[in-house]
C-alpha cells in the first residue's frame, strides 16, 4: 500500500513537472510578436560576436546574406548554464553560493538519468555493481559519484543561499517568505536524501530498483520488488517527488524560461522583411484595439494601433 | 549618510525616501578626488517642494503636482491601477509584452546587476538606485493587483507592498532615475531587464495618465509632430538655418557647399537630430562637406519630422513613438529614396532602425543605415582622402548606448578613428560594455528644478571618471583633448558635464562628433575645421 502510494506520488509529480513546463512554454511562445529589443553582444553574429557587433555594421546590410552561428550561441550558452559564467564574472561572492547549488542540481538531474539507465539495465538482467562487468560497473560507480557529489554540492549551496538571505541585509530586504520556504524545502529534502542514502541505501540499489518499478508500473520481477524502500528512503522519495513538482510552479522555472529570454529577446535580431512572416504578425498586432486613456491617445477599445499611429496628434491632445 | 531602504518603504509617507550627500558619492579621480573639489549639489527650492511630489530623493524629474484633496489622490491611484492592468494585455502592449512578462516573473534577486549600474555605483550605492529596487516595487504591485488578485499566500510568496498615492508618485519619479542603458541587463544571468521595466513604468504613466517629463512629451514629441521638430523649427526656419550653415562651412573649407532639399529620387535621405542644427551647426555642415566631396546622391527633407530624427517616444510612449517613426518613413517614401541614413544621434539610430523595424510594414519599410557605416566605407574606399597628421591630438571615443550596446554598431566608427586620429585611445570599459554618459533616456535635455545637478553629479559621474582616466597622462591644460561622441544627446550631456566640472578651463577637454574630426583632416579642405572652444 505504502509502495503504491509512493509510486503514485512520483508519477503525479513527474506529470505536474512536465505539464507545468509545457504550459508555461506554450504560454510564452504564444505571446504576440514584440518589438525588437536585442542586446549586444548577440552570440550568433558570426565573426562579430566577440566584440558585440551586428549585421547593421554592413553598408546596405539588407542586400547582404546574414550569417548566424549556432556554435557561437553554444559557446556562450554552455558556460552560462553549466558554470554560471555571468555570475562568476559580475558577482563572484554570490557565485560561491549559487554555483554549488545549481551545479548540484544538474548533477542530481544526471543522477535521475543514471538511475533510469540503471533501472533499465536491471530489468534487462544486467548486474549493476562494482563487479558487474564493464557497463554495470561504470553505471554503478558513476551513480555513486554523481549522486553524492550532487547531494553534497546542492545542500552546501542551498544552505549557503539560505544563510545569506537570512543574515545579509542586502539580500534579506529582497527575500520573500516564500523564498525562505523554497530554500528550506531544498535544504530539508537534500538533508533527508543524503542521510537516507548514506544510512539506508549507500550504493543506490534501492533507488535503482525504485526506478525499475517506476518504468514497469510496478510489474517488475519479484527480486526487484523485494528491494522496496524503507521508511527513510520512502521519505526521501516523497520529498524529492514533491520538490520536482513544485519547482516549475515558482520563479525557479527560470531554468527553462532563460531559453526564451535569450533567444526571443536578447538575441532576437531578426529583421522585418517585406512580405515576410514578421511583417504578417506585425500587421495583425497593429489591428489590436487600444484602450489607453491618456489625452494624446484616447483609446476607446475600438481604435486600433493603426488609428492611433496615424491620428492627428494635435487634435488628440485637444489643442 | 545613506540609510537602508526596504521595498515596502516606498509606500510609507515620509518627507523623503532617500537623501543624497556629496560625501557618499563615489570619489572621482584626481584632481576631483575630494568632495570639496566638485560643485555642491543644489538643493530643491522650497517652492518646488511645496508644489510638486519630491519625496523620493533630492530632485524632481517629472513634476507631479501634489494632490489637493483625497479625491485627487484616489484618482491617481485608480488611474495607475487601470494602466497597470492594460500594460499586461496583448492588445495594449503587444509591443513589449513578452519581454516584460519574462522580466516580471523571473528575477532571483541575486543582485548581480547592481554593480553594472553607473547610477547605483556613482551614488555610493544608494539603495533606491539599485537596478532591482524599482523593478521589485513594480513586480510586487503587478503580482498583487494584476496577477494574483487576492489569492491566498500571495503576499507570502511575492512580498508586501501597499498601493497609495505616495507609492505611485514615487514610482513615477523613480522611473526617471534610470538611463535605460540596459547595462544591467547584460549581466543578469537569467535575462531580466531592469531597464525595460523602467521603460514600461514610464509608458504606463504616459499612456494611461498623461504623466511624462515635459521635455519629452509637451516640448518633445508633441512639438515635433506639430511643427516638425522638437527644437520648434518649422521647415522654413530649418532651411534658412541650413543655408546659413552651408555658407559658413563653404567659407571654412574653401569648398562650395549646398545642401540639397527635397530632391526626389535621391539615393539617400539624411536625417539629423535637429538639435545639431541649432547647437552644433558644424556637425550637419561637416556631413554636407563629406557627402558632397564623395559625390553622393543625397537630400534632406522638409516634411514634418523629416528633418529631425529624434523620436523621444522611444523612452516613454509607444503611441508617440509610432507616430514619429511613421512620419520619418513617410518623408522617405515621398522622396522615393533608396535608404535613410541617420546622422550622429544614437537614440534616433535605434528608434528608426531597430525598434521601428516592427512598426513599419510594406512600402514604409524603407531601409535604414547608420552614418557610421557609410562614413567608414567612404574613407576606406578612398572617396574621402584624409591626412591624419591634422588630427594630432589626444582623442577618445564615447560609445552611445543606443548605437553600440543596443544596435551592435561598434567597429565602423573605431576603424575611422584608427585611420584619422593617430592619438586615439579607448575609454575603459568601451564598446558594448561602455557606460552611459548619464544623458540617456532623455535626461540630456532635462534640467528642470535641480535635475541637471543630479544628472551631472550622479548619472554622469562615471563618464567623467572614464574621460579623466582616458587622458590621465595628458591632463595638462596645454594639451588640447577631444572626446568624440557621435550622438547629439550624448553631446548635450558632455557639454553640461564639461561645464559642470570645468574640464575645458582646467584641462582643455573638449567634445564633438566624428564628422568634424573627419573634415578636420580631409585633404580637400582648408586646415583648421575644428575650433577649440567651449561650446
Ligand atoms: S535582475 Fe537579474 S541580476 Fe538583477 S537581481 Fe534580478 S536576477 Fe539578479
Ligand atoms: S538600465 Fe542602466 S541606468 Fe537603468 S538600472 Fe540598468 S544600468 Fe542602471
Amino acid at each position: 500500500m505504502l509502495d503504491s502510494t509512493l509510486l503514485g506520488l512520483t508519477y503525479v509529480s513527474a506529470g505536474i513537472f512536465v505539464a507545468a513546463v509545457a504550459a508555461r512554454a506554450v504560454k510564452i511562445a504564444r505571446l504576440p510578436v514584440h518589438l525588437r529589443w536585442e542586446l549586444y553582444p548577440v552570440a550568433h553574429e558570426k565573426g562579430r560576436a566577440s566584440y558585440g557587433g551586428s549585421y547593421l555594421e554592413e553598408v546596405d546590410w539588407w542586400t547582404k546574406p546574414r550569417h548566424a552561428s549556432l556554435i557561437g550561441e553554444l559557446k556562450v550558452m554552455i558556460p552560462e548554464i553549466l558554470l554560471l559564467a555571468g555570475v562568476w564574472e559580475h558577482n563572484r561572492k554570490h557565485w560561491l553560493r549559487s554555483f554549488p547549488f545549481h551545479f548540484g542540481l544538474y548533477l542530481l538531474a544526471g543522477l535521475v538519468g543514471l538511475l533510469l539507465v540503471g533501472g533499465l539495465f536491471t530489468l534487462a538482467g544486467l548486474r549493476i555493481s562494482a563487479e558487474g562487468g564493464l557497463l554495470g560497473a561504470a553505471v554503478y560507480h558513476l551513480t555513486y559519484l554523481v549522486g553524492y557529489a550532487g547531494l553534497g554540492l546542492g545542500l552546501l549551496g542551498a544552505a549557503a543561499l539560505l544563510a545569506t538571505r537570512t543574515f545579509d541585509p542586502n539580500y534579506r530586504e529582497y527575500t520573500k517568505k516564500g523564498d525562505y520556504f523554497n530554500l528550506a524545502f531544498f535544504v530539508a529534502t537534500l538533508v533527508v536524501a543524503l542521510v537516507a542514502q548514506a544510512l539506508a541505501d549507500p550504493h543506490f540499489a534501492v533507488a535503482r530498483a525504485y526506478f525499475a518499478r517506476l518504468l514497469t508500473f510496478n510489474s517488475s520481477p519479484a527480486d526487484v520488488r523485494l528491494a522496496s524502500p524503507g521508511l527513510l528512503s520512502g521519505l526521501e522519495i516523497a520529498m524529492a517527488s514533491l520538490l520536482v513538482a513544485y519547482i516549475p510552479l515558482t520563479h525557479m522555472s527560470h531554468f527553462f524560461t532563460k531559453w526564451f529570454m535569450y533567444h526571443d529577446i536578447r538575441w532576437n535580431d531578426e529583421p522585418n522583411l517585406v512580405g515576410g512572416k514578421i511583417e504578417q504578425e506585425v500587421a495583425q498586432a497593429l489591428h489590436y484595439p487600444v484602450s489607453w486613456s491618456a489625452p494624446h491617445i484616447r483609446g476607446d477599445g475600438t481604435k486600433t494601433w493603426v488609428d492611433v499611429a496615424t491620428a492627428d496628434v494635435n487634435r488628440e491632445e485637444g489643442k | 549618510m545613506k540609510k537602508r531602504v526596504k521595498i515596502e518603504d516606498i509606500s510609507r509617507r515620509s518627507s523623503q525616501l532617500s537623501t543624497l550627500a556629496k560625501e557618499d558619492f563615489k570619489p572621482l579621480p584626481p584632481p576631483f578626488d575630494k568632495p570639496e573639489a566638485t560643485p555642491d549639489f543644489a538643493p530643491l527650492s522650497p517652492a518646488a517642494r511645496e508644489k510638486y511630489e519630491g519625496s523620493l530623493d533630492d530632485t524632481i524629474a517629472v513634476s507631479i503636482p501634489k494632490p489637493k484633496s483625497k479625491e485627487e489622490e484616489e484618482r491617481l491611484v485608480a488611474g495607475f491601477l487601470s494602466g497597470l492592468e492594460k500594460l499586461f494585455t496583448k492588445e495594449n502592449n503587444w509591443t513589449f509584452l513578452q519581454p516584460l512578462l519574462l522580466s516580471m516573473e523571473h528575477c532571483a534577486t541575486c543582485h548581480t546587476c547592481s554593480e553594472a549600474c553607473h547610477i547605483y555605483e556613482a551614488s555610493g550605492h544608494n539603495p533606491i538606485y539599485r537596478p532591482a529596487y524599482r523593478s521589485e516595487v513594480f513586480r510586487r504591485l503587478y503580482k498583487k493587483y494584476v496577477k494574483s488578485k487576492g489569492k491566498l499566500l500571495q503576499a507570502w510568496r511575492d512580498g508586501e507592498i501597499e498601493l497609495n498615492w505616495t507609492t505611485v508618485a514615487r514610482l513615477a519619479e523613480l522611473a526617471y532615475r534610470c538611463n535605460l542603458c540596459r547595462r544591467c541587463a547584460q549581466t543578469c544571468p537569467i535575462g531580466v531587464d531592469n531597464g525595460l521595466i523602467a521603460h514600461e513604468i514610464r509608458k504606463l504613466f504616459s499612456q494611461e495618465l498623461g504623466i511624462a517629463a515635459r521635455e519629452l512629451h509637451d516640448n518633445g514629441s508633441v512639438l515635433q509632430l506639430k511643427v516638425g521638430s522638437s527644437t520648434g523649427m518649422n521647415s522654413l526656419v530649418v532651411k534658412d538655418n541650413i543655408q546659413f550653415i552651408d555658407e559658413e562651412v563653404s567659407e571654412k573649407t574653401g569648398l562650395s557647399i549646398q545642401t540639397p532639399w527635397d530632391k526626389a529620387g535621391a539615393d539617400i535621405l539624411l536625417i539629423h537630430n535637429a538639435g545639431e542644427i541649432m547647437a552644433w551647426p558644424m556637425n550637419p555642415g561637416a556631413f554636407a562637406v563629406i557627402f558632397e566631396v564623395a559625390g553622393l546622391s543625397w537630400t534632406m527633407s522638409s516634411e514634418i519630422a523629416g528633418y529631425d530624427s529624434i523620436n523621444y517616444g522611444l523612452w516613454y510612449d509607444d503611441a508617440q513613438f509610432a507616430r514619429v517613426a511613421l512620419k520619418h518613413a513617410q518623408a522617405a517614401k515621398k522622396l522615393g529614396v533608396k535608404k535613410i541614413v541617420l546622422g550622429e544621434c544614437g537614440h534616433a539610430h535605434k528608434a528608426l532602425t531597430v525598434i521601428a523595424d516592427r512598426v513599419l510594414t510594406g512600402d514604409l519599410n524603407i531601409p535604414r543605415e547608420s552614418s557610421m557605416v557609410l562614413l567608414e566605407s567612404l574613407i576606406a574606399s578612398g572617396r574621402i582622402k584624409v591626412d591624419p597628421s591634422r588630427n594630432d591630438f589626444p582623442v577618445t571615443l564615447h560609445d552611445p548606448c543606443n548605437l553600440v550596446r543596443l544596435m551592435g554598431v561598434v567597429e565602423p566608427q573605431r576603424r575611422v578613428l584608427r585611420r584619422i586620429a593617430p592619438r586615439f585611445r579607448e575609454m575603459e570599459p568601451h564598446g558594448v560594455h561602455n557606460y552611459c554618459c548619464g544623458g540617456g533616456s532623455g535626461f540630456a535635455i532635462m534640467s528642470g528644478h535641480n535635475f541637471a545637478d543630479w544628472r551631472c553629479q550622479i548619472a554622469g559621474r562615471k563618464k567623467v571618471e572614464q574621460i579623466l582616466n582616458a587622458f590621465k597622462d595628458e591632463l595638462d591644460p596645454s594639451i588640447q583633448k577631444y572626446v568624440c561622441a557621435p550622438c547629439s544627446n550624448c553631446k548635450g550631456q558632455l557639454r553640461d558635464l564639461i561645464a559642470y566640472y570645468d574640464l575645458w578651463e582646467k584641462h582643455s577637454i573638449m567634445y564633438d562628433g566624428l564628422v568634424e574630426l573627419i573634415v578636420n583632416c580631409m585633404t580637400d579642405v582648408k586646415p583648421g575645421f575644428i575650433e577649440w572652444e567651449q561650446h
